[in-house]
C-alpha cells in the first residue's frame, strides 16, 4: 500500500472524525442521540386526513366496487363447495400431469388427500377459490400495464418506481387503507392480493414482449401483418414463455398475499386457521394448517411452472401428425376430455359412495395432539439447553449489536465490568487490526474494520442518527454515485424527520444480523454444493421449498420451540433468507470462465487457492446479487416477524394495523420500503460495478 | 463499366439516392435540398463528424425483371439496412424507392401492408420463424394474416412446401428442425403468397459450408422455376459468383462499384474492390469471351472455342500457341482473338502492387 493519502481516504477520515465528535457530543447535546420531538413532521396525521376525505367522499365508489367483487368470490366458492372432493383432486391431478407428468400428478394427489383426511377441505377450498379470482384479475391488470410500458418509455419510468414501492412496502402497510376503502369482508384480502401480485407480470410481460428477436418481428411485418395482428399473432406468442414465468409469479405472490390477508379478514380459510391457532398456542394445529398453504403453494407453483415451460410445447407427438382430422382434434383435446369425463364419472361415484363426497367425519386423523404433547415433552425436558442457546446469541451477538458492548457487557452478561483497561485495550486493539487490514488489502477494509469497531462499541441504536445518516449516504455514494448518495440522504432524512428513527435501528440491526448469518452460512453451504454434485442435489429440494413455503409457516416451528421475541425472529429470518445465498454462490462458483480455471490451474494453483484467489473473486458480483436477494427476503420475513413481538418498524406497521391508524402503519411502511430500495440499489449498483471491471457479461 | 450487360428487362425495384442515418433528428442534414448535389461522402463524412450513424449514403440501383442483384460488403457497410430500407422495415431519411415506378415510401399503412402481402417477400439470416407454429402454419402464416380460409391456404402452403422440398416435415416445429430445413421454411413462407421481389438478407450465412452450397442450388433451382426479381445480400464472393447476375459492392454505407461479377474481377475501381475478388479462382469465373482482343493477322486456320468455355480450359493449348486462338459466340461470329498475353492482362488487372516499367 502506497503512503499517499487519496481523496477517497480523506473523504473516511472525516466521517469517521465526525462520528466520533457526535458520538462525544451526545451527552451534552441530547438532540444528537435522540431525534427530537418537536422536529418531527406529522406525515401520519396528513395521510390520515388524505384517507379519511377518501373514505367520505369516495367511499361509494369503493364500497360499490367491493360488493361487485363480492359476486364472483361467492360463486367460485360456492362451485368448489359443493363439488365433492373426488372430483376437484381428479381435475387436478389432470392438470399436474399435463403440466408436468406422473410425479407431479402423485404428488398433487398426495398433497390433496392430505387436505382432505387432516379436515382442512373446506378452507384450502375457500382459500382457492379468493386465489381463483385473484390470480385472473392480477394477470389481467399486470399484463395491461406491461403492454403499456412497453410501448411507451414515459409509461415504463412512471410504473417502474411504483412496483418497487408496491413490492417493498410491507404488506401490513397497506390492508388497512384496503380495509377503510372497501369495508370488511373477503373482498379485502382479494384486492391487496391483486395489488401485490401483478407487479412481477407486468415486469415479465414488459421482458417478454422486449425480447421478441428483431428478425421474427420483421418477418411477421414482412408476412403483412397490420399493428394488432403483429402484437397478438407475432409479439404475444413469442413472448409466452416469459408471460407464463409471471403468471407463475403472480400466483405465488397472490397466494402467500391471501394468506397473509386472512389476518384481518376472519373467514374460513387456511390462513385465518394457521393464525388463530397461533394466537391460541396449539402449535401441532398450526403447523398441520401450515402444511396445507406449503402444499398447495408447492402444487399449483409446481404446475403453473410445468405449463410455462413445457418441453413437448412446440413439439410433435405422435398422432399430430394423423391425417385423420378428427383423430387429430381428439388427440388434441384429449386432456379435456378426459378430465371433463373423469369428472362426470367421479360425481356419479360421489352420489354413491358418500366419502368421496364428503370426508367423514371421524375417518378425520390429525396428530396434532401428539404433535402438542411431543412439544411439550421437548420444550420441558431440553429447557436448559434451549435457554442456554437462546441466552449465548442473546448476550454475545444481538445485545452487543443493539446497544453495544458499552452497556451489553455487564457481570450479568459476560461474567466481568467493562473498566478503563477493557476499552483501551479494545481501541488499540481494534487499531491494530485496521493498519493490519490496510497492509494486507486495502484502507477500504481498514476503514471498514473501523466503522464496524465503533458500531459495536457503542451499539447500532445508540449512535447519534446524523452520523448514521451521513455514513450510509457516503456509501452509497462511493458504491453508486451522487444520485444514490443523494438518495439515501434524502430516504433517511425522511425516516427521521417521521419520527421512526428508532425504530428503524432496531429494524436494521434485526435484519442485519440475520442477512449477515445467512449470508455467510448460505454462501458455505453454496460453495460446498458447487463442489459436490451429492450436496447440490440434497440443497436443491430443500430451498424449492423453504422458497414456496408461506412466510407464516417459516414462523411457526421457531415459535414453538423458542417462544415470541427477536431470537425467533432471527431464526425466522435466517430460515428464509438463507436461500437465495445458496443459491447464487453456487450458481456464480458453476458458472465461471472454464480458461481462466485451467489457467490458473496450469499456473499451479492449488485447490485453495484457487478458490479463494480466483473463483470467489470472479463469482463476486453473481454472490452480491445473492446477497441482494438475501436481504429482500430478509426484510420480507421481518414485515412478518412483527407477530412474534420484534419492536423495530414491522411492529408499528403492524400497530397501525391493529389499531386502525392508517397514517402510522403507512408512513412506518414507507420507511421499510426505503430502506430496502436503498440496499436494494447499493448492493446491485456495486455487483454491476464489479462485474464490469472484471468484464463479464451482465447476468 | 458495362453494368447493364445481360439484363435489357424492365426495371422492378429501383432505389434512388437513399440515405439511412441513425440518430436524434436525422432529419435536419436533409432539409434544404441545394445541399443535394454535393459529393455524398463529404456530406456523409460531416454528417458522421456531428455524432450520427450513416448507414446508408446516397445509395442508388436498379433491379430488372428477372434479375438477381446481389449486394456485398463488409461487415456494417450498411447490407442489411438498404434492404430493409427496400421493404421500409427501417424508414430511408431521404431518397426514393420506387417499385413498379411507384414510389414505396409515399405509401401509407394499409397500401405498405398490402405490399408486403403481395408483391414482396423476405429471407431471414437466423429464419425469423415463430416457434409455436409448425412448418405449414409458418408457410400459410402470411396467408393467415390475410384471412385466407384454412383449407385453401393449407393448400397454397402444400405447393411451396414441395417446390422446397420439406413434403412430409408439415407438422414439426421449427426446433426440430435443422438449419437449413428451418431455412426452407423461412424460404416457402417469404414465396408463400408468390411475390413478384424477393429479398433475402444472407439467408445461407448461419449455415455451415456444405449446407450452404446444397442450398444455393436449391436456390438456384427455385429461381429458375419462378423466375422473380431478387435482391440477394450476402458477404461471401464466391456465393456471390454462382447466382449473381448483377452485385453491387458496398463500403462504409456507399456503393463502390456495381456490375457483373466478371467486370468486378476484371476492372476493380479500387483495393477495396479488389480485395473481394483476390481469392476468386479467376481461370474457372473468366470465360473466353471477357478476355478477347482485337483479332489482328490471318484468322484463317486458327482454332475456334465458343466465348462461354472457361479459361482453364485453354490454359495448355495458349502457353503451346503463342498466336491464340479465335474466340465466337453462340451464332459462329467471331469475337476476337484470345492470347496469353490476355490472359495475362486479365489476371493483372485483379492484383495490386505490380511492379512499374521500368
Ligand atoms: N437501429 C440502429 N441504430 C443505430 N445504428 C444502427 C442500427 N442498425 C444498424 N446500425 C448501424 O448501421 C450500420 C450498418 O448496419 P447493417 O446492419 O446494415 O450492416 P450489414 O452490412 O448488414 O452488416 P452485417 O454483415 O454484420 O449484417 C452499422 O454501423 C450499424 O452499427
Ligand atoms: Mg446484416
Amino acid at each position: 500500500m502506497s503512503a499517499k493519502i487519496g481523496r477517497g481516504e480523506i473523504h473516511w477520515l472525516v466521517v469517521i472524525a465526525i462520528t466520533l465528535i457526535c458520538i462525544a457530543l451526545q451527552d451534552q447535546w441530547g438532540w444528537l442521540s435522540k431525534y427530537p420531538q418537536a422536529w418531527t413532521v406529522p406525515f401520519s396525521d396528513w395521510l390520515n386526513i388524505i384517507i379519511n376525505w377518501m373514505i367520505k367522499h369516495l367511499g361509494w365508489f369503493f364500497l360499490g366496487f367491493s360488493w361487485l367483487l363480492e359476486w364472483p368470490i361467492k360463486a367460485v366458492r360456492w362451485v368448489l363447495q359443493s363439488l365433492p372432493w373426488g372430483v376437484t383432486a381428479f381435475v387436478f391431478c389432470v392438470i399436474a400431469y399435463v403440466a408436468s407428468g406422473w410425479r407431479l400428478a402423485l404428488f398433487t394427489l398426495c398433497s390433496l388427500l392430505y387436505m382432505v383426511v387432516i379436515g382442512y377441505w373446506d378452507e384450502s377450498m375457500n382459500t382457492l377459490s379468493l386465489v381463483a379470482i385473484s390470480v385472473p384479475l392480477a394477470i389481467l391488470t399486470g399484463f395491461i400495464f406491461g403492454v403499456w410500458g412497453f410501448h411507451s418509455n414515459r409509461a415504463e419510468r412512471v410504473i417502474m418506481p411504483m412496483l418497487d414501492i408496491l413490492q417493498t412496502v410491507p404488506v401490513f402497510a397497506y390492508l388497512l387503507p384496503i380495509l377503510l376503502l372497501f369495508g370488511f369482508g373477503t373482498v379485502v384480502g382479494l384486492v391487496a392480493s391483486v395489488l401485490y401480485s401483478f407487479p412481477p407480470m407486468v415486469r415479465n410481460t414488459i421482458v417478454g414482449l422486449r425480447s421478441v428477436p428483431a428478425e421474427v418481428i420483421e418477418s411477421g411485418l414482412m408476412s403483412g401483418a397490420s399493428k394488432s395482428q403483429l402484437f397478438w399473432q407475432v409479439r404475444v406468442p413469442n413472448a409466452m414463455r416469459q408471460l407464463l414465468l409471471g403468471v407463475n409469479q403472480a400466483t405465488m405472490a397472490s397466494l402467500s398475499m391471501v394468506i397473509i390477508a386472512s389476518i384481518i379478514g376472519g373467514t374460513e380459510d387456511i390462513g385465518w386457521e394457521v393464525l388463530s391457532t397461533i394466537r391460541k398456542a396449539q402449535f401441532g394445529e398450526s403447523l398441520l394448517a401450515g402444511m396445507v398453504i406449503a402444499l398447495m403453494a408447492m402444487v399449483i407453483d409446481r404446475i403453473t411452472y410445468g405449463l410455462a415451460t413445457r418441453t413437448d410445447d412446440y413439439q410433435n407427438t405422435a398422432a399430430d401428425t394423423a391425417s385423420n382430422t378428427t383423430t387429430r382434434t381428439l388427440h388434441r383435446y384429449r386432456y379435456w376430455c378426459i378430465a371433463a369425463a373423469g369428472a362426470v364419472v367421479f360425481f356419479v361415484l360421489a352420489q354413491i359412495f358418500d366419502i368421496l363426497q364428503d370426508w367423514p367425519r371421524h375417518l378425520e386423523w390429525s396428530p396434532a395432539k401428539t404433535m402438542n404433547d411431543g412439544l411439550t415433552y421437548l420444550v420441558a425436558n431440553f429447557r436448559g439447553e434451549i435457554d442456554s442457546i437462546k441466552k449465548f446469541a442473546f448476550f454475545f451477538i444481538m445485545l452487543p449489536a443493539k446497544i453495544g458492548l458499552q452497556q451489553a457487557v455487564s457481570p450479568f452478561t459476560w461474567g466481568f465490568e467493562l473498566t478503563q483497561t477493557h476499552r483501551v485495550a479494545y481501541v488499540i486493539a481494534m487499531i491494530a487490526i485496521a493498519l493490519l487490514c490496510m497492509k494486507r488489502w486495502n484502507y477500504k477494509a481498514a476503514i471498514a474494520t473501523l466503522l464496524f469497531a465503533i458500531f459495536f462499541y457503542i451499539g447500532l441504536t445508540n449512535m447519534p442518527w446524523p452520523a448514521v445518516i451521513l455514513i450510509y449516504a457516503v456509501i452509497a455514494w462511493k458504491i453508486g454515485g451522487p444520485a444514490l448518495g443523494i438518495g439515501t440522504l434524502t430516504g433517511l432524512a425522511f425516516i427521521a424527520s417521521s419520527g421512526n428513527w428508532p425504530e428503524a435501528m432496531l429494524s436494521i440491526y434485526l435484519c442485519g444480523i440475520a442477512v449477515i448469518i445467512s449470508f455467510v452460512l448460505g454462501t458455505a453451504i453454496g460453495i460446498w454444493a458447487s463442489y459436490n454434485d451429492t450436496v447440490s442435489a440434497f440443497v436443491r429440494p430443500i430451498n424449492d421449498t423453504l422458497q414456496t413455503m408461506p412466510l407464516f409457516v417459516i414462523l411457526i416451528p421457531f415459535v414453538m420451540i423458542f417462544k415470541i421475541g427477536d431470537f425467533t425472529a432471527l431464526l425466522a429470518i435466517i430460515a428464509y433468507a438463507f436461500v437465495p445465498a445458496i443459491r447464487y454462490a453456487e450458481h456464480g462458483l458453476r458458472h465461471l470462465p472454464e480458461d481462466t480455471l485451467e489457467a490458473a490451474t496450469m499456473i499451479g494453483a492449488t485447490k485453495r487457492q484457487l478458490l479463494w484467489q480466483v473463483k470467489i473473486p470472479l463469482a463476486m458480483p453473481v454472490m452480491m446479487l445473492g446477497l441482494n436477494q438475501t436481504i429482500m427476503y430478509g426484510i420480507a420475513m421481518l414485515v412478518i416477524t412483527a407477530l412474534v413481538g420484534t419492536k423495530g418498524l414491522e411492529q408499528s406497521v403492524y400497530i397501525g394495523l391493529s389499531d386502525g391508524n392508517f397514517g402510522v402503519g403507512m408512513v412506518a411502511g414507507i420507511c421499510m420500503a426505503i430502506i430496502a430500495i436503498i440496499v436494494d440499489r447499493c448492493t446491485q449498483a456495486w455487483s454491476r460495478k464489479r462485474q464490469a471491471e472484471l468484464g463479464l457479461n451482465p447476468i | 463499366m458495362s453494368s447493364e450487360g445481360l439484363n435489357n428487362g424492365a426495371v422492378k425495384l429501383s432505389c434512388r439516392n437513399i440515405w439511412k442515418v441513425y440518430g436524434d433528428k436525422a432529419e435536419q442534414f436533409f432539409k434544404d435540398s441545394q445541399d443535394q448535389s454535393n459529393n455524398p461522402k463529404a456530406r456523409a463524412d460531416s454528417i458522421r463528424t456531428a455524432g450520427h450513424i450513416v448507414a446508408n449514403a446516397d445509395v442508388s440501383f436498379d433491379v430488372h425483371v428477372g434479375e438477381i442483384f446481389v449486394i456485398m460488403g463488409l461487415s456494417g457497410s450498411g447490407k442489411s439496412t438498404i434492404v430493409r430500407c427496400l421493404s421500409r422495415l427501417v424508414e430511408p431519411t431521404s431518397g426514393e424507392v420506387l417499385l413498379d415506378g411507384e414510389n414505396l415510401l409515399q405509401k401509407n399503412d394499409a397500401e405498405l401492408i398490402d405490399v408486403r402481402r403481395h408483391q414482396m417477400g423476405m429471407v431471414f439470416q437466423s429464419f425469423g420463424l415463430m416457434p409455436h407454429l409448425n412448418v405449414i402454419d409458418n408457410i400459410a402464416f402470411p396467408l393467415k394474416l390475410q384471412g385466407i380460409a384454412e383449407e385453401q391456404r393449407y393448400a397454397q402452403a402444400s405447393r411451396v412446401i414441395e417446390l422446397v422440398g420439406l413434403q412430409g416435415r408439415e407438422s414439426n416445429f421449427p426446433k426440430e428442425l435443422s438449419g437449413g430445413q428451418q431455412q426452407r421454411v423461412g424460404i416457402a413462407r417469404s414465396l408463400a403468397v408468390e411475390p413478384d421481389v424477393w429479398l433475402l438478407d444472407e439467408p445461407f450465412s448461419a449455415l455451415d459450408p456444405l449446407i450452404r452450397k446444397q442450398m444455393q442450388d436449391e436456390f438456384l433451382r427455385i429461381r429458375s422455376v419462378l423466375h422473380k426479381s431478387i435482391v440477394f445480400i450476402t458477404h461471401d464472393f464466391h456465393e456471390a459468383l454462382r447466382i449473381a447476375d448483377r452485385m453491387a459492392i458496398m463500403r462504409d454505407g456507399e456503393v463502390v462499384q456495381i456490375g457483373r461479377p466478371v467486370d468486378l474481377i476484371l476492372n476493380p475501381v479500387d483495393d477495396y474492390v479488389r480485395d473481394f475478388t483476390t481469392d476468386v479462382p479467376w481461370e474457372n469465373v473468366l470465360s473466353a469471351a471477357d478476355i478477347v482482343e482485337q483479332a489482328n493477322g490471318p484468322t484463317e486456320n486458327k482454332r475456334r472455342v465458343s466465348g462461354d468455355t472457361p479459361i482453364s480450359e485453354l490454359l495448355t493449348y495458349l502457353a503451346n500457341h503463342h498466336d491464340g486462338l479465335l474466340v465466337e459466340d453462340a451464332h459462329g461470329t467471331v469475337l476476337g482473338m484470345a492470347t496469353a498475353r490476355g490472359v495475362l492482362t486479365a489476371l493483372a488487372s485483379g492484383c495490386s502492387n505490380q511492379i512499374s516499367e521500368n
